[in-house]
């Protein structure tokens, strides 16, 4: 009900986020990542009485805090937390995966976490594991991740040795078990069920869903499968309340969030800002702005190589979050912001990312086993300028024919860059066939 | 762009490999790895038992590694799994080699970060220094792999050789990394220019305090 006195409210805080209202603070491992120097940064601080808030009124906390998942899709965390099971009716454990599988073009934030804040995610592996009654938190770090596997493994044993984790974790009464799981190179390990699949030592193709993870995952037990941001952030949301983190950020996309920019900036780098912060200021406070400056930007991937570019013009003072990307046809995806000025071969980047998409397809459905290669050797016709006008419709169909014909979501998300490109690059891809017609040797007609 | 590898001939293999076993360490190794999984879920333990022997592989052939068939069956004895089940895992999965490389496994990124900060300039070190993409060079040393996203972005272009990440690449420090290498010496790993891991080169625009001290932001909480 409208109440006439009430003062207008205040617009969303977006930024710039000061220092003290940053969570993860020895991003840039200035610091040691070790348990001794991690407890003097306020990890680990009496984290019994966080588990004696109780397991629903933790997630009653993450779902007052709207968060939404740190990993892409955006789903909120304490409602996925949520559909786990209160009590096990036949004797199933339950188990809680994270997900360290960072292998998306553009993301390196969780990289960042684990080496040198792994206190922050083992010990929201402890907090997440408990308040949905896991038994265990398996954290799934990507093979080529080598010297951050091999700190997070450290860090697990000392969490261990402190007696934070294990029997009676914290001295709560809990028993918690962390352990840590390698990959082996394979982007779509990054998908939960392939996840799980790859955990239980089988390819990583994808299930079909239902049943959801929260049925029936890992060993058929239920399982939760979260991003390493999501699960790290929990702790210091339930230290400093849900208000807290609903300040930042504007309605529907709250609370703080590690952008990764990469491309064609002056100094790219990973940063922790408020949601929602404005493109212009994102790039300028921290990046020392465009390359070659503002007028020189061509066109940005917002959310790391799945989500559609957005051009120059649309982009610059846009809020970096997940309903103001949305808006532009993007995403906010994982906040890898890939930028791109003037002097990109822009159907070459988008090409390169279908040479991606193809080789990381796991050959499981047909639409993507054959539509990604298909794909991408089109676009290197279409980089040369080695095609007809007509193919280029022909190829946005293709992109549609793939798009949501597949069980997971890679067939989606090699068409998607395809589909933005042709939709904000089409003059550029006619240009490219027509100079090629012009160049072409005229065949003279016989005598 | 990776090409179909050659896998060396089976009866040479057989010879070579037929009775490998794990060092006293590593079997260690293996059986803390298995004690990760619950009972009767020994199979999840395949993709680091891989690795493990890999890098055992690596060790006696002093090179980077491979995986020749008798020690996947080794591995499917161990975990009670058909060699089938094994051979699927090692080939789905890009970091098993299925066929020998050089002492240094160059992998270059080119997925579209690392291209636009100028992986192109990467490649051309590599083939100015005589490296062949899916090939190793005469006298053993580097075999060069083009691969997907490493996940080092805001450091591109990068290169992962071995267990050690080189960032913040340019045509010149590539060329010096693949120099030291082949004169045995072991090149700066990480950032190549004047940056603290993923920090803005020139010192970071936030947490400042962090640089010289461990520093304990709660006391600012409102």
């Amino acid at each position: 009900m409208a109440d006439d006195t009430a003062p207008p409210a205040p617009p969303p805080f977006v930024g710039p986020l000061s220092d003290k209202d940053r969570i993860f603070t020895n991003v840039h491992g200035f610091q040691d990542w070790g348990i001794d120097a991690a407890i003097k940064r306020g990890d680990w601080d009496n984290t019994k009485k966080l588990m004696e808030i109780g397991q629903d009124a933790i997630i009653d906390i993450i779902k007052a805090s709207n968060l939404r998942g740190r990993g892409g899709a955006g789903f909120p965390t304490g409602m996925k937390w949520s559909f786990m099971p209160k009590e096990s009716k036949d004797g199933r454990p339950s188990f809680l995966v994270i997900n360290a599988d960072e292998s998306e073009p553009g993301s390196c934030k969780d990289r960042e976490i684990i080496r040198h804040d792994p206190h922050k995610l083992i010990e929201g592996a402890l907090i997440a594991g408990f308040a949905m009654r896991a038994r265990a938190a398996y954290i799934y770090i990507r093979g080529e991740f080598i010297y951050e596997a091999k700190v997070l493994f450290a860090a697990v044993e000392q969490a261990y040795a402190k007696g934070f984790i294990g029997k009676n974790a914290c001295g709560s009464g809990y028993d918690f078990d962390v352990f840590v799981h390698r990959g082996a190179g394979a982007y779509i390990c990054g998908e939960e069920t392939a996840q799980i699949e790859s955990i239980e030592g089988k390819k990583g193709q994808p299930r079909l869903k239902p049943p959801f993870p929260a049925g029936a995952g890992l060993y058929g037990c239920p399982t939760t499968v979260n991003n390493v941001e999501s699960i790290a952030v929990s702790p210091t949301i339930l230290r400093r309340g849900a208000a807290w983190f609903n300040s930042f950020g504007r309605e529907g996309n709250r609370g703080t969030k590690l952008f990764q920019i990469s491309g064609h900036v002056n100094k790219p780098c990973v940063v922790e800002e408020s949601m929602s912060i404005p493109f212009r200021e994102l790039i300028d406070r921290h990046c020392g702005g465009i390359r070659g400056g503002w007028d020189n930007l061509l066109a940005v991937i917002p959310g790391g190589s799945s989500v559609p570019l957005v051009p120059a013009r649309e982009i610059m003072d846009a809020p970096m979050d997940f309903d103001g990307l949305k808006a532009l046809g993007s995403g906010l995806g994982t906040a890898a912001v890939i930028v791109m000025d003037k002097s990109t071969d822009i159907v070459r980047a988008i090409s390169r990312l279908s040479y991606f998409y193809k080789h990381e397809s796991c050959g499981q459905c047909t639409p993507c086993r054959e539509g990604t290669g298909w794909m991408w050797r089109v676009m290197e016709r279409l980089r040369t300028g080695d095609a007809d006008l007509s193919e280029i419709d022909m190829l946005h169909q293709v992109t549609k024919q793939v798009e949501g014909h597949t069980i997971c979501a890679l067939g989606d998300a090699a068409a998607w860059p395809i589909q933005g490109l042709i939709k904000h690059f089409r003059p550029e891809i006619e240009r490219r066939i027509n100079e090629n017609k012009d160049s072409a040797p005229v065949m003279e007609a016989a005598e | 762009m990776a090409d179909a590898v050659h896998i060396p001939d089976e009866a040479e293999t057989r010879a070579r490999w037929g009775a490998f076993e794990w060092t006293a360490e590593n079997a260690e190794q293996a059986k803390t790895v298995i004690a990760r999984y619950p009972a009767g879920r020994q199979q999840s333990a395949v993709m680091p038992l891989l690795d493990l022997a890999q890098r055992q592989v690596a060790a006696e052939t002093q090179t980077n590694g491979w995986l020749p068939v008798p020690v996947m069956e080794y591995i499917g004895r161990q975990l009670d799994m058909p060699y089938m089940r094994v051979y699927e895992v090692a080939t789905f999965y890009t970091m098993y080699n299925l066929a020998p490389v050089g002492r240094y496994h160059v992998q270059v990124c080119g997925t579209t970060p690392c291209m636009l900060r100028g992986s192109d300039d990467v490649f051309s070190a590599c083939k100015n220094k005589g490296l062949v993409k899916g090939g190793t060079t005469p006298d053993g040393l580097f075999t060069l792999t083009e691969v997907e996203c490493l996940g080092a972005c805001a450091n591109a272009p990068m290169v992962q050789i071995n267990d050690d990440n080189y960032e913040d690449l340019t045509y010149d420090s590539m060329s010096a990394i693949l120099e030291t290498l082949a004169s045995g010496g072991q090149p700066k790993i990480g950032p190549q220019i004047d940056r603290q891991t993923s920090a803005p080169e020139g010192g970071p625009t936030t947490l400042k305090e962090m640089v010289t001290d461990n520093h304990d932001y709660r006391g600012d909480w409102a």
